[in-house]
């Protein structure tokens, strides 16, 4: 039997402020464990919360970047739990106020847009962190009180790829609004997945799984695809989805059933009585909505349509906000957008994929591009050396002209140099120039490739060819 | 006696040179040592009490002096004091010792007050006489067979006794007023968003307030506007308001004050009813007009209070789960371990509110019983605004009845909770109340409560001034113990 | 809405309380008594009246500017614990339930 796959992600995503949502402490990563700490995001006491103003800021321009009506009238409540992480014994989080809700973010799959719907986007606090020992597990409250988003979709999505591909878009989305890092290695994503199955043409929704543990967006499709077929083999057999919460196993593959989601705690939301309800003004809106940069989709239709470009490079081009603003920056000292664009998508993104890297790693500037465009554009290098001389800079840093003068790349154009360099040729091989006039045009590329070889790449490919010509014309 | 004096007796004495904070500081210290054997005030003494009056008695010879500079101030043992345990009266909190300062705390040691000690009160201020607290029974001074009310008992018979000048206790839902009451002493509960809540270990946030202790009026108007006051750390503390309670020019001359119907009837002991309209008569014999209003509501409050109290209460309380600080029993995982703690780390009344609150949360009930309390909340608000409309003041008893027996009421939860009746609306509405000493029945004394509309704690302490002057009040410390 | 032992052991298992059989006795009837008390809040029409949650309602968007400010020292923040190793705060070894 055919099944209908629906699943609907949560996202928590960590805001870049400096200071903690509910205290002053650092929100920098990496610190030696509880060092980042006082008595509020420990939970002493007596201890009381304030909201971070930019942590309101930022998810307003979440909420706006998704397409979401924010919710003039917000509050917090708290989200009662006990777990030894949890300094409070409640997050403090948003229940029926969050700041955003009934937004979307489209997808393009096959060629066609897919709009997935946004749930809500709402405010809350992370939690410490716990490493397991032998003899105990320790606890360090340095995270503790860091804001995070939580984004909840809805069940729009039809397939893991579908799912990967709105991470994608999302973490994109994110990334321009610079909120966040945004970074699921280092935990400022964190992505949890409901997923179910309905055998084809039904309506009503199956038994929803959830998945968690996957730390990865490509572990995210394969746990999703890994359930898929795991539902499917049990309906099959006509047996029911348990709802509970399972674990992915990166290493092995799996998932793993970790509670029973019947179980499922009982939260006791209530209103956060130690802070005040937020009156969110429509000119608070708009003054956010203003400041906010050109998000992927604008500029993908911007990079069409004031330069030209491809749609398909245009989305490549806008996939990373860094991508985007290098492509920008070299294409106003070098107008010449298809070309940048090739460079770009060519060059730069191999050489960053094949050493594992990020745009950030890359040792050059804008205007170092633009001075190896420019010396291709003129001739002094032929496009092949341009390659060369650009992984070299890649690499080392350097120059285009002092990779040029070290590797002695510099193209020869010289007329009467290239005219004595092809004569040289023909002479060697009078045997294929007898050929070639009895009508084997296709030496023609020999010869070219002969005159190439003794100059070592540096011939001006155009000019061998008109002097070649010019020279073959002269023997017949 | 020297113990026995007001601040502001004290306070000339000091500026005057007559005396040193130290010799007053002596003076209170003695007296606890001749007395607290019979009271129990404290849970702990402030070992550096002496230390802070020298440095008082600097600031009063720089001629820094505030009217609170070298007076020894109780501090109830649920506010946060930075390097002396903070117990709440728990075995949960038996040992913890905070990290920081409360913000009225701090208020305090800024004015140069000397914080002399941590008082007794019902385990994380749950309870009306001090019989929850885990480590000692506070008496009531003036009958030790008797309670001092709570949960603040131990501050209200520490100002009693003269085992302090003054004090700090909180209030949610009369835990300042009804133990003032009960030991003859002025106790007011701020409006709140008043005084911050920074380092108040919460019972139920959104309606706990600090409030002063004092023997008299003028007394609680100085210690009120040293705590008051804006804290960019609580973000229900209220910006914007004066800190100024000056008594001067307090009169009554056309003020309305209005005696709620609903407060006046068979619950009460006519010895308190008598006191209230004895009270009246004052006040109109002082130019007041005195006439009946009505709060329809308050019938309720009480249920709604226990509903929304303990709901909120056991939120605030679940942090207490042995990891961090506190009381850890080890179990077999960490959940046991939680479970084992709080098991013996706190008391049956505290337990019985954990439950209480539990439950309303829980689901399939929130609507039923937590919902539905904070509508009836705004009921009683409404209430309390349509009288504020007719009247500047309201007059009613602090209690229904004098202070009871040790013991009377332990096993039944219910009339226990009945003896906050009179204070409960008005935390409720989030108004001032202020609880003034009124006479003594068969030695006991006697509290009859004003309360104000939001912000109105000047007026209130100006009309128990004037009750002050009509009565010819003298505060009195009572003997006993003082050997 | 009459409550049994049964409803007051999932309330403790809720709250992490540990009850003794007496006090699960004890606590079912004092519920009870108390809860009855309560429903007379039923009697009162309360449609259209908002939930009133904080005592002053018009004080609203209490926020502070994002900056740094100085926390506790690490000594400071364990100095309470019930275990500690010097730089973590310790308890026995964690299992997988709960919320994470």
């Amino acid at each position: 039997m055919g099944y209908k796959t629906t699943i609907g992600l949560e996202v928590h995503v960590e805001l870049k402020t400096e200071s903690k949502v509910f205290c002053g402490c650092s929100t920098a990563f990496g610190q030696e464990p509880n060092t980042q700490v006082c008595p509020v995001c420990l939970g002493l006491p007596g201890a009381l919360p304030v909201l971070n103003k930019k942590a309101l800021e930022y998810i307003i321009a979440v909420g706006l970047a998704l397409n979401c009506e924010i919710n003039e009238d917000t509050k917090f409540d708290r989200k009662n739990y006990h777990y030894p992480d949890l300094p409070k014994a409640y997050q403090i989080s948003q229940y029926d106020k969050p700041v955003a809700k009934n937004g979307y973010l489209d997808i393009e799959v096959d060629g066609k847009i897919r709009r997935i719907g946004i749930t809500r986007v709402h405010l809350e606090e992370d939690t410490g962190k716990a490493i397991h020992g032998e003899d105990g597990s320790y606890l360090d409250f340095n995270r503790s009180g860091v804001p995070l988003i939580e984004i909840v979709s809805e069940p729009d999505l039809e397939s893991p790829e579908e799912a990967r591909l709105y991470l994608n878009k999302l973490k994109n989305i994110i990334a321009y609004t610079g909120v966040s890092d945004v970074k699921m290695e280092e935990g400022s994503l964190r992505c949890d997945a409901n997923i179910s199955l309905r055998p084809e043409g039904t309506e009503e929704y199956g038994n929803v799984v959830e998945v968690k543990n996957m730390n990865s967006f490509r572990s995210v499709k394969k746990a999703l695809e890994y359930e898929e077929i795991r539902q499917a083999e049990l309906l099959d057999m006509g047996q029911e989805i348990v709802r509970e919460t399972r674990h992915w196993q990166e290493t092995e593959g799996y998932t793993f059933s970790s509670r029973s989601k019947e179980e499922a705690h009982d939260y006791r939301y209530f209103p956060e009585p130690d802070l005040v309800p937020m009156s969110i003004s429509k000119e608070q809106i708009e003054r956010i909505r203003e400041s906010m940069p050109e998000l992927p989709d604008q500029k993908k239709e911007r990079f069409v349509s004031s330069y030209g470009l491809p749609v398909y490079d245009a989305e490549v081009l806008t996939e990373s906000k860094e991508l985007a603003s290098l492509f920008e920056d070299i294409v106003a000292s070098f107008n010449q957008p298809k070309k940048v664009s090739n460079w770009l998508m060519g060059e730069v993104l191999r050489l960053l994929k094949d050493g594992g890297q990020e745009l950030a790693d890359m040792p050059l500037k804008s205007e170092d591009i633009v001075e190896l465009l420019k010396l291709v554009d003129n001739d002094t290098i032929s496009n092949s050396a341009g390659k060369v001389v650009f992984e070299e800079m890649f690499k080392t840093g350097k120059k285009a002209m002092v990779v040029i003068e070290e590797k002695g790349l510099k193209q020869i154009s010289d007329k009467e140099e290239l005219v004595a360099l092809v004569r040289d040729v023909l002479n060697k091989n009078e045997g294929q120039v007898n050929d070639y006039h009895n009508g084997k045009e296709k030496l023609f590329g020999f010869f070219v490739g002969q005159v190439m070889k003794i100059s070592k790449g540096k011939a001006n490919p155009g000019l061998v060819n008109e002097i070649l010509t010019e020279e073959l014309n002269r023997l017949k | 006696m020297i113990y026995a004096k007001t601040a502001h007796e004290l306070h000339q004495l000091l500026i005057k040179g007559e005396i040193s904070s130290k010799e007053v500081v002596s003076a209170v210290l003695e007296r606890i040592d001749g007395v607290e054997t019979d009271i129990n005030a404290y849970i702990t003494i402030n070992e550096e009490a002496l230390a802070q009056a020298e440095r008082a008695d600097r600031m009063i010879r720089d001629g820094k002096a505030t009217p609170l500079t070298g007076i020894p101030v109780a501090v109830k043992d649920n506010m946060s004091t930075k390097g002396i345990r903070t117990t709440c009266a728990s075995n949960m909190l038996k040992d913890y010792v905070p990290p920081y300062n409360a913000t009225a705390v701090e208020k305090l040691i800024e004015a140069g007050a000397i914080i002399i000690g941590k008082t007794n009160l019902d385990e994380f201020a749950m309870g009306s006489s001090c019989e929850n607290s885990a480590f000692k029974q506070t008496k009531n001074p003036w009958d030790l067979s008797k309670v001092p009310g709570g949960s603040s008992g131990g501050s209200a018979a520490a100002v009693a006794a003269g085992e302090a000048i003054m004090a700090l206790g909180s209030d949610t839902g009369g835990s300042i007023r009804q133990p003032a009451a009960f030991t003859g002493v002025v106790g007011l509960k701020p409006t709140y968003g008043r005084v911050s809540r920074y380092g108040l270990v919460a019972f139920a946030s959104s309606l706990d307030q600090i409030g002063p202790f004092a023997r008299d009026v003028e007394d609680a108007a100085n210690l009120l506007s040293v705590i008051s006051g804006h804290d960019p750390l609580d973000s229900t503390s209220i910006p914007g308001k004066e800190s100024d309670f000056s008594l001067d020019g307090a009169s009554v001359k056309g003020l309305r004050v209005g005696i709620p119907k609903e407060f006046m009837t068979e619950g009460l002991d006519p010895v308190i009813r008598d006191a209230i309209n004895r009270a009246a008569q004052l006040l109109e014999d002082e130019g007041a007009s005195v006439k009946e209003c009505s709060l329809p509501h308050s019938e309720y409050a009480l249920s709604a209070y226990y509903i929304i109290a303990p709901a909120e209460a056991s939120s605030n309380l679940a942090r207490f789960d042995g990891v961090r600080y506190g009381l850890r029993v080890s179990g077999d995982n960490h959940t046991d371990m939680f479970i084992r703690s709080r098991q013996e780390g706190f008391g049956p009344e505290v337990k019985r509110r954990i439950m209480l609150g539990t439950y309303a949360l829980s689901a399939g009930y929130y609507d039923a019983y937590y919902k539905k309390a904070l509508q009836v909340r705004n009921l009683i608000k409404q209430d309390f605004d349509h009288v504020f409309a007719d009247f500047d003041v309201i007059l009613s008893p602090t209690t229904p009845s004098v202070a009871f027996g040790l013991g009377e009421k332990v096993d039944d939860p219910l009339s226990m909770y009945l003896s906050d009746v009179y204070t409960i609306p008005v935390n409720m509405a989030g108004l001032p109340g202020l609880s003034l000493p009124f006479g003594f029945n068969n030695g006991l004394p006697i509290g009859v409560q004003l309360i104000g509309g939001l912000w109105q704690e000047r007026k209130l302490l100006q009309v128990g001034k004037v009750l002050e002057q009509a009565t010819g009040y003298v505060p009195v410390v009572p003997e006993r113990g003082d050997r | 809405m009459a409550i049994g032992a049964k409803d007051v052991k999932h309330v403790a298992k809720l709250a992490r309380l540990g009850l003794s059989e007496e006090e699960i006795t004890t606590y079912t009837k004092q519920l009870n008594d108390i809860l009855e008390h309560m429903d007379k809040l039923n009697a009162l029409n309360t449609e259209n009246i908002d939930p009133l949650t904080h005592a002053i309602p018009g004080h609203l968007n209490v926020m502070r500017p994002d900056g740094v400010r100085e926390g506790l020292s690490r000594e400071a923040a364990l100095s309470n614990a019930p275990q500690s190793n010097e730089r973590y705060f310790k308890v026995s070894r964690m299992v997988g339930e709960g919320e994470k």
